[in-house]
C-alpha cells in the first residue's frame, strides 16, 4: 500500500470541513472582531454592554448546570437498570429513545402544549377542582417557570442520548470485574462507584461532552415555551442576526458560546481522564 | 477451620442440567482440584461455592456456617480468576488492597499485608503500576496476592494458569503450590489440565456430565480410576480398553490370551500404555504409528481391531506393520463393568 494512500482517502472529508466548516468559522471570527472594515472589539463592548447579555449568559449557565447533572443520574440509573434485564432489553431502549426522534422544537411545542393555558395541566388542575379557572404558567412575571418547564423538556428529549452512550459502554465492561469486585467484598453501591463508574469514564467522557455542547446551544425549546421571556445565548445570536441585523454582535455571542464549549469540554476531559495503561 | 461441605447440590440453567446433585466434602487446608473437560459443570460449582450462581437445590457449607444464601462477600472466600480480572483503573497496589479496603482495614495493615503478598508473588516492583503496562504472567501474580492478601479461610481458583504459556505455566504451577502449603488455606482449584490436577492436588475430583465420578488421591484416581470414564480421561495416553469373554471360574479370553479376573457375568479388560512389556507371549499388537518421545516410544497399534497404545523402552526397535506380543503387569490389569461403566473391584 502506497503511503500517501490513506492521507489520500481521508482527503475529501478533510476538504469538505475546510471548505463548509473551517471557512465559514474563519468567517465568523472576523466578523466578530471588525466594524465597518475595522479591526475592533465593539461588537463584545456593544455585547456585553446590553441588558439582556448578563441574564442570557446566566440563564444558559444554570440550565446547564441543573440539567446536565440530572441527566447524568437519570442516564446512569436508567443504563443499569436496563443492563440488569433479561429479556425485554432492546424493546425498553427503543422506547427511552423516542424523544431523541423529535425536532427540539417540535419538543418544545409537546411541553408548550402541556404548560399553556388552554393546555393539558391546566385542563387535569380545572378537571380535579384544583384550580377555578385556568392559570397562566409561562407568563414573564414567572419566569422561574419557564424556566423549570424549559429543563423538564430538555430531560424529557436528551436524557435517552446519554443513556445509550451509556449503555454501550457498560456493555464493553467485562463482567469478571464485577464479580471480583462482589467477591472481594464490594456491596452493590461500591461496585457501582468502585468499579463501573471508573471503568465507565471514556464513556462519560463522551456523553458529557456532547450533552454540555447541546445545552449551550439551547435555543428551539426555550423559544417555543416563552418567546424571548427567557433569553439565553443562542436566542441572543438569533435576534441580533435576523431581528436586530447586527451581525458583529451576533458573531461575538457566537464566540461566546464557543468559547463556553471548548472551556467546558476541557474541564470534562480533564476530570474524567484515564491513564495510559489504566484502559480495559 | 474451613472445612467445606457441599450437599446434594444441584444447577440447572432452564432445560441444561449443569450439576447432578453433588456431595463432596472438602477437609480443611486441604487442596482439592475439580478436573474435567469443558462443560462437565466443574466451574459451575466453584462458582456456586463462591456466591456467583445460586443453586437451583443443595446446601453449602463452609466451616460451620451454612453460606448458600449468604452474598460472597459475607463467605470468607478470596478467588482467582481465568482471566484474572485485574481492575484495569486502579494500580497493582491498589489491585491488591482492594478487598483490604472493602474490610476497611487500616491503612497501616493494608499497606502491611499488600507489601508481604507482593513479595511472596515477586512483584513488588510492580506496585505502582496499571494492569495494562503488566504482561499476562505478571497480571497472574497481581490477582493471586490479591486473593492472598484477603488471608482468607478458602481460595477459590478458577483456571488460573489457563491463559499462560506453556513455560510460565511450568513455573507458575510449581510457585503456586509453595504458596499455598504455606498460606494454610482450604483451595479449590478448577482445571481441565491433568498433569496440573495431578501435581497439585491433595485429592481430585474428577467430574463428567456433572457428577463427580471420583475423589480420590492423584496416585489412585490414575491407578485406580472408578469408573472407565476416569481412565480413558487420565493419563497421556489414556487407558487401552478391550473386550472380556468369560471362561468361567473368574478367567477372561481377552484377545486371545487368558487372564485372571473378577467372578462376574461380564467385564471389560483394561490396561495403561506404560504398563506393558514386549515378552514371548501376549496381546499381540500390530503397531500403526510409532513415535518416539525420547524417554520411551510411544507405539499406536491394533489388538483385536481395537486401537491400543503402548509406551515402550526408546532402545527397541519397532516399525510399522510389525506384530509384538505385549504383556500386561498381571497386578496393573483393572476391569470394568461394560454397562455401568464402573470399576469391578
Amino acid at each position: 500500500m502506497p503511503r500517501a494512500l490513506p492521507y489520500l482517502l481521508l482527503l475529501p472529508a478533510s476538504l469538505f470541513l475546510l471548505v463548509f466548516f473551517f471557512y465559514p468559522f474563519g468567517l465568523v471570527i472576523v466578523e466578530s472582531l471588525t466594524r465597518g472594515g475595522e479591526w475592533t472589539t465593539e461588537n463584545f463592548s456593544r455585547m456585553t454592554g446590553h441588558w439582556k447579555f448578563s441574564s442570557a449568559f446566566w440563564n444558559t449557565i444554570w440550565l446547564t448546570a441543573i440539567v446536565v447533572p440530572v441527566q447524568l443520574v437519570m442516564a446512569l440509573t436508567m443504563a443499569s437498570v436496563v443492563q440488569k434485564l433479561k429479556t425485554g432489553r432492546s424493546g425498553l431502549l427503543y422506547i427511552f429513545a423516542i424523544p431523541l426522534g423529535i425536532s427540539d422544537l417540535a419538543a418544545g411545542l409537546i411541553w408548550l402544549a402541556i404548560f399553556e393555558q388552554s393546555g393539558f395541566l391546566n385542563s387535569i388542575l380545572h378537571a380535579m377542582g384544583v384550580v377555578d379557572q385556568p392559570r397562566l404558567f409561562l407568563g414573564y412575571q414567572s419566569i422561574w417557570v419557564i424556566f423549570l418547564a424549559v429543563c423538564l423538556a430538555e430531560i424529557w428529549r436528551a436524557t435517552a442520548i446519554m443513556m445509550v452512550i451509556i449503555v454501550a459502554g457498560m456493555g464493553l465492561i467485562p463482567k469478571e470485574y464485577n464479580e471480583a469486585a462482589e467477591v472481594f467484598g464490594a456491596t452493590r453501591w461500591q461496585r457501582f462507584t468502585k468499579v463501573t463508574l471508573p471503568l465507565l469514564r471514556p464513556s462519560l467522557q463522551t456523553a458529557l461532552i456532547l450533552r454540555i455542547l447541546m445545552a449551550f446551544e439551547v435555543f428551539a425549546v426555550v423559544v417555543a415555551l416563552g418567546g424571548t421571556t427567557l433569553p439565553v445565548l443562542m436566542g441572543e445570536t438569533f435576534q441580533w442576526q435576523f431581528q436586530l441585523q447586527d451581525r458583529g454582535v451576533a458573531a461575538a455571542y457566537a464566540m461566546v458560546i464557543l468559547g463556553l464549549s471548548v472551556a467546558f469540554s476541557l474541564v470534562v476531559l480533564r476530570l474524567l481522564h484515564v491513564p495510559k495503561g489504566a484502559r480495559i | 477451620m474451613a472445612e467445606i461441605a457441599i450437599k446434594g447440590v444441584a444447577k440447572q440453567f432452564g432445560d441444561f442440567t449443569a450439576l447432578h446433585s453433588v456431595d463432596l466434602t472438602i477437609a480443611d487446608q486441604e487442596f482439592m482440584v475439580l478436573l474435567g473437560a469443558s462443560g462437565c459443570g466443574k466451574t459451575t460449582l466453584l462458582r456456586i461455592i463462591a456466591g456467583l450462581e445460586t443453586p437451583s437445590q443443595g446446601e453449602v457449607w463452609i466451616g460451620d456456617r451454612r453460606v448458600d444464601h449468604l452474598p460472597p462477600r459475607e463467605r470468607g472466600i478470596a478467588m482467582v480468576f481465568q482471566n484474572y480480572a485485574v481492575f484495569p483503573h486502579l494500580t497493582v497496589f491498589e489491585n491488591i488492597a482492594f478487598g483490604l479496603r472493602m474490610a476497611k482495614l487500616p491503612q497501616a495493615e493494608v499497606t502491611r499485608r499488600v507489601t508481604r503478598t507482593a513479595e511472596l508473588m515477586h512483584i513488588e516492583q510492580l506496585l505502582k503500576r496499571y494492569s495494562g503496562e503488566l504482561s499476562g504472567g505478571q497480571r497472574q501474580r497481581v490477582a493471586v496476592a490479591r486473593a492472598l492478601a484477603m488471608e482468607p479461610d478458602v481460595i477459590l481458583m478458577d483456571e488460573p494458569l489457563s491463559n499462560l504459556d506453556a513455560l510460565l505455566r511450568l513455573e507458575m504451577r510449581a510457585e503456586l503450590k509453595g504458596v499455598l502449603a504455606e498460606s494454610k488455606t482450604t483451595t479449590i482449584y478448577v482445571t481441565h489440565d491433568q498433569v496440573e490436577a495431578m501435581s497439585l492436588a491433595d485429592r481430585i475430583s474428577v467430574m463428567n456430565g456433572g457428577y463427580i465420578v471420583q475423589a480420590d488421591r492423584p496416585t489412585q484416581v490414575y491407578r485406580n480410576p472408578a469408573a472407565r470414564f476416569v481412565g480413558s480421561f487420565i493419563g497421556n495416553p489414556p487407558m487401552n480398553f478391550l473386550p472380556a469373554k468369560g471362561a468361567g471360574d473368574g478367567r477372561w479370553h481377552v484377545a486371545g490370551q487368558v487372564f485372571d479376573g473378577p467372578k462376574v457375568a461380564a467385564a471389560e479388560f483394561a490396561i495403561r500404555p506404560e504398563d506393558l512389556h514386549p515378552s514371548e507371549h501376549g496381546l499381540d499388537a500390530e503397531v500403526r504409528v510409532v513415535e518416539p518421545l525420547g524417554p520411551h516410544t510411544l507405539v499406536t497399534a491394533e489388538v483385536a481391531g481395537q486401537p491400543f497404545r503402548a509406551v515402550l523402552e526408546s532402545d527397541r526397535a519397532i516399525s510399522p506393520g510389525d506384530v509384538i506380543p505385549l504383556a500386561p503387569i498381571p497386578d496393573r490389569i483393572r476391569w470394568f463393568d461394560p454397562d455401568t461403566h464402573k470399576a469391578i473391584q
